[in-house]
């Protein structure tokens, strides 16, 4: 097979693309692929600061590494999960590749943030751990964002990622989530931080190809909580799709976002206010956040038994 | 030739030259998730490994949270 752009031998395909790159090719074309994005959705000024969730996996170090490349200024912010045999992996990941580009990082300790890890925090509130996982992240890097005075906050969320979470919230027509699908979130408020996702134009699989050929030293391991999450099986699903009728993964996130969010957005009124407990952003008194933890915090654990214990009655 | 799949990590040999498609279809993997290496170098689909030589299959998709 033979490189589309320079007739070289072709080191990956890229059948929705129609096309085939050796290395050097693939990298440049990749590189375009995730700067068309920014610029399209606007979701970047040139050289801006940004600040960078990096897990240490290889979604977050390609984008880590290409947004350095392309000259915004970057500073990385990993959450260390407190996940055994699984999260020093990804803080030692993350904290060399920071150190090899002398790039500025900053880590928080889920645990020393919360009192919890996230498979404690998984077992106290007895929520599925991927659950609370996500809801942590989702705050703790707001909060972060805010504090450090950055304008932005850029994931490695991927074209997989986008298309399995669109696939789930479809299957299950959850509206308020789906009017929500963008692949930029402004802020809509002063407690909100703005969140981009660069990679929504690329796959998993060009990620790692990226990161290999980039030599990129990325954490292999899959999160152990991640086995069985339906997550993975919606993109087991899409990919199946795509491997018989490839460009079906990216038309169906795209011509969403083009075709049927701005509708679903246009029909919500949510308004936002700071919660009662931390001030952050929610749309109810309390937000989600600070309700989980008073939940990890009522419950105790002996012997391996969770029991809940409630520390105030409320008034008859 | 010898066919390492690092997720869950086995080794599988399988007989004769193949291309790379052949043998992920072998191996029931779709190609859409994963990336085929032999040593440092990137494999196409059609790329043909011969019967001494050994491959490696990294896997692409991975997540729990969103």
């Amino acid at each position: 097979m033979k490189c589309s752009t320079c007739q070289g031998k072709a080191a990956i395909e890229i059948r929705r693309h129609n096309a085939a790159f050796c290395g050097p090719c693939f990298l440049g074309h990749l590189e375009r692929q995730i700067q068309r994005a920014i610029e399209s959705e606007r979701m970047l000024a040139p050289a801006e600061r940004v600040l960078v969730a990096v897990s240490g996996g290889k979604d977050s170090l390609c984008l880590w590494e290409v947004l350095r490349r392309l000259g915004y200024e970057t500073t990385g912010l990993h959450l260390d999960l407190g996940i055994d045999g699984y999260s020093p992996e990804g803080r030692k990941k993350t904290e060399a590749y920071a150190e090899a580009h002398e790039l500025p990082l900053q880590v928080i300790e889920v645990k020393q943030e919360t009192g919890f890890t996230i498979p404690e925090l998984g077992e106290r509130t007895r929520r599925p751990p991927c659950s609370g996982c996500g809801l942590s992240k989702r705050y703790l890097m707001n909060r972060a964002t805010l504090a450090g005075g950055f304008p932005v906050l850029a994931t490695g969320h991927n074209l997989d990622d986008v298309a399995a979470i669109l696939f789930g919230n479809v299957l299950h027509w959850q509206t308020e989530q789906l009017s929500r699908m963008t692949p930029v979130r402004p802020a809509t408020h002063a407690k909100l931080a703005k969140t981009v996702k660069p990679l929504i134009r690329v796959t998993e699989r060009e990620a790692v190809a990226y990161c290999l050929l980039r030599g990129v030293d990325y954490h292999e391991d899959e999160c152990p909580n991640a086995a069985g999450a339906t997550l993975l099986l919606y993109k087991d699903v899409i990919n199946q799709i795509e491997a018989v009728s490839p460009g079906s993964k990216q038309a169906f996130y795209q011509e969403f976002v083009k075709k049927v969010q701005p509708h679903l957005a246009a029909g919500e009124t949510v308004t936002l206010r700071e919660c009662d407990v931390c001030g952050q952003v929610t749309t109810g008194e309390v937000c989600a956040y600070c309700r989980m933890m008073e939940r990890a915090r009522q419950t105790t654990v002996r012997r391996g038994r969770v029991t809940r214990t409630v520390l105030e009655v409320p008034p008859a | 030739m010898k066919v390492l799949i690092r997720r869950p990590r086995r080794e599988v040999e399988l007989p004769g030259r193949r291309r790379v498609r052949e043998v992920l279809k072998e191996l029931q993997i779709n190609p859409e998730t994963v990336i085929v290496v032999r040593g440092e170098t990137l494999l196409t689909s059609d790329d043909v490994v011969g019967e001494e030589e050994r491959i490696e299959v990294i896997p692409a998709i991975s997540g729990g949270a969103q």
